[in-house]
């Protein structure tokens, strides 16, 4: 389920950088007040597991296909939401410098999708709720096997959506739908029987390992899930909205093109067809995130780039500022920081000489 | 991500500790410079090629610098392909407008951008991967935390990036001592979750014997990053100079304008 680079614009990619670099500072600080010193080597050390973990693989009976374990639902449950988000994004880290697994850009993308999902969503709202910390029993494997099948369920529709709101892939939505969700949900499936077991498993073995989870867990508060909720549906919203009032049309237009290819000399086509290519030109949101980004080094030049949009002929105007307006402001925000970490670190730097 | 892959990170870290030029550049000059060529290069539309072909410079410069060989590089963005191979395939099967007829070939929009898929696909992950080759992972955790990456995070990754070999290397002695009792069978659930479990509770337990070895030296609860490179104005150059590179070479088509000089030179 790793998102790479090279489907992605920089417009998506940026704005979920901010969600989960939003998100990594707030669990750091969250896990630095839980006072609990043993979580730093533990943090490491289950990190390095769920590497290990993947490379073990088991053979699906009847299918010829091998399953892993993904390992999100499972490190919540042993060290709750805020330390599991975080080795989580380690992980993906790791990954994405090391294998190419998933690309820089994309980072951001596949920490939200894999690890806000099972940690502020799938483990608070399903796992706890049902399981309700009776580890080992039929209700936790009930309380697993959902919450892992709800979590990359939604972590796969997310990567339709910043796939889709990219524009560099030419799928259509419902048939990406179509191909992401019924995949993973085999893989959810896989997922929450494996996560069930070695829990059911460690609970009689090590019964005081899987205490320490509520400990830390139970006081999990929903703000981090309703603000990054927010976030992305302010973001996710805007990209939607934008899709809602073009896109049925753009399918449209491309379902014609693919149909009508033989019947290109009919006039209706042509019109359609040229209709089409002037659509095309102007629809895809790399062409129009490009002028913020560009804008985001040069901000001398930004003036005149953010002019440019206007100037083209944009079929919905309102939906298309309206996305324009929330990435530009949001990449101009992560620039603002970017040089104020910069002068800042340097400042503290130059003042206390090694720090 | 097979045993073979384990022994290539192992090669990573060994090119990342080495001593050269491009080792020698600030570890947050090159992430900065990385990232920023990654977002110039997916702002290009969809349907670019030419233009791209200048930013293959960055990584294979950097690489020769850094004498990093560039058929390991290769090898290790080849490996990483199938899923923007996948999606991107999708893309001449959906777009078929054409676009412009070469010889007795019609070359359709599809085409186009699936070629541009790939060629950014090449890019972004090759400049990932010089990035780590020429830092490696130590230095680069440090450029980090300078940056501004919540320590917590960044004494995360590199605590990660420690046991990383620790455990693996236990997972796969596991591997092979159920390779060789199972006569080539494949593990089933059954024995899987065995070995899963066994290894969380141990790797559970190592990290706790690492955290009483911590105490005993005095842990305080703060972990200290070690701090060895300063930002100097080399570094300063080069980010400036690269930054400056990609702009010009995202605002003009390089390639197209050497083309039209080469052409014009002919005719």
């Amino acid at each position: 389920m790793h998102m790479a680079d090279a489907l992605i614009s920089p417009v998506v990619g940026g704005t979920l950088w901010v969600v989960s670099g939003g998100l990594i500072a707030f669990c750091a600080r969250k896990v630095k007040q839980t006072l609990r010193d043993n979580l730093v080597p533990m943090m490491g050390v289950l990190g390095a597991f769920i590497f290990a973990a993947q490379m073990i693989n088991f053979s699906i009976p009847g299918t010829g296909s091998s399953g892993h374990l993904g390992g999100g639902l499972i490190l919540t449950v042993l060290i709750g939401p805020y330390a599991a988000f975080l080795v989580i994004a380690s992980v993906l880290t790791v990954q994405a410098f090391f294998f190419a697994d998933g690309g820089l850009l994309a980072l951001g993308c596949n920490i939200f999708n894999l690890g806000f999902f099972p940690a502020f969503v799938a483990y608070p709202l399903i796992y706890r709720v049902i399981a309700k910390n009776q580890h080992g029993t039929s209700r936790a494997w009930v309380a697993a096997l959902v919450a892992a099948v709800v979590g990359l369920q939604l972590g796969a529709f997310s990567v339709v959506l910043e796939t889709k709101a990219s524009g560099i892939s030419e799928l259509p939505f419902g048939a990406f739908v179509l191909m992401m969700l019924p995949i993973h949900l085999a893989i959810g499936v896989v997922e929450g029987l494996a996560t069930a077991t070695v829990i059911s498993f460690v609970a009689r073995a090590r019964p005081e390992a899987l205490p320490t989870a509520p400990a830390s867990g139970a006081s999990v508060s929903l703000r981090p899930v309703l603000i990054g909720l927010a976030i992305t549906t302010v973001i996710i919203g805007g990209v939607v909205s934008w899709f809602a009032s073009t896109h049925p049309d753009g399918l449209e237009w491309s379902m014609a093109k693919v149909s009508g290819k033989e019947e290109l000399e009919s006039p209706g086509a042509g019109i359609h067809e040229s209709l089409a290519k002037v659509q095309e030109k102007t629809a895809f949101l790399p062409d129009y995130g490009f002028k913020f980004t560009e804008a985001a080094p040069e901000t001398a030049a930004s003036a005149e780039h953010a002019a440019a949009p206007e100037t083209e002929p944009w079929p919905a105007v309102n939906a298309g500022t309206s996305v324009a307006g929330i990435v530009g402001g949001l990449m101009t925000l992560v620039l603002a920081c970017l040089v104020g970490f910069v002068f800042r670190t340097r400042s503290i730097q130059s003042a206390h000489g090694q720090g | 991500m097979g045993i073979t892959d384990w022994i290539e990170i192992g090669r990573m870290d060994e090119l990342g500790r080495m001593d050269t030029p491009a080792h020698r550049i600030d570890a947050r000059a090159k992430a900065i410079v990385t990232l920023a060529f990654i977002v110039v290069v997916m702002s290009f539309p969809c349907h670019e090629i030419s233009a791209l072909t200048p930013f293959l410079l960055y990584p294979i410069v950097l690489l020769s610098l850094g004498r990093i060989p560039l058929r390991y590089i290769l090898r290790k963005i080849l490996i990483a392909a199938p899923f923007a191979l996948v999606i991107g395939i999708l893309n001449p099967f959906i777009d078929r407008q054409p676009l412009s007829v070469i010889g007795p070939f019609v070359v359709t929009g599809g085409w186009v951008s699936f070629v541009s898929i790939m060629f950014r696909f090449i890019l972004t992950v090759g400049a990932a991967l010089t990035l780590v080759a020429c830092t490696g992972m130590y230095r680069l955790g440090a450029g980090l935390e300078k940056i501004g990456v919540p320590r917590v995070f960044v004494v995360q990754l590199l605590f990660l990036y420690r046991y990383l070999f620790v455990v693996s290397n236990e997972a796969v002695t596991m591997m092979r001592s159920a390779a060789l009792r199972s006569a080539g069978r494949s593990l089933s659930f059954r024995v899987y979750i065995s070995m899963i479990s066994h290894l969380l509770l141990r790797s559970m337990d190592r990290a706790d014997r690492v955290y009483r070895a911590m105490i005993a030296r005095g842990f305080d609860g703060e972990v200290r990053v070690l701090r060895q490179s300063a930002f100097h104005w080399p570094d300063a150059i080069f980010v400036c100079g690269c930054l400056i590179l990609f702009l010009l070479a995202r605002i003009w088509n390089i390639a197209d304008g050497l083309g039209q000089l080469l052409a014009g030179g002919v005719l």
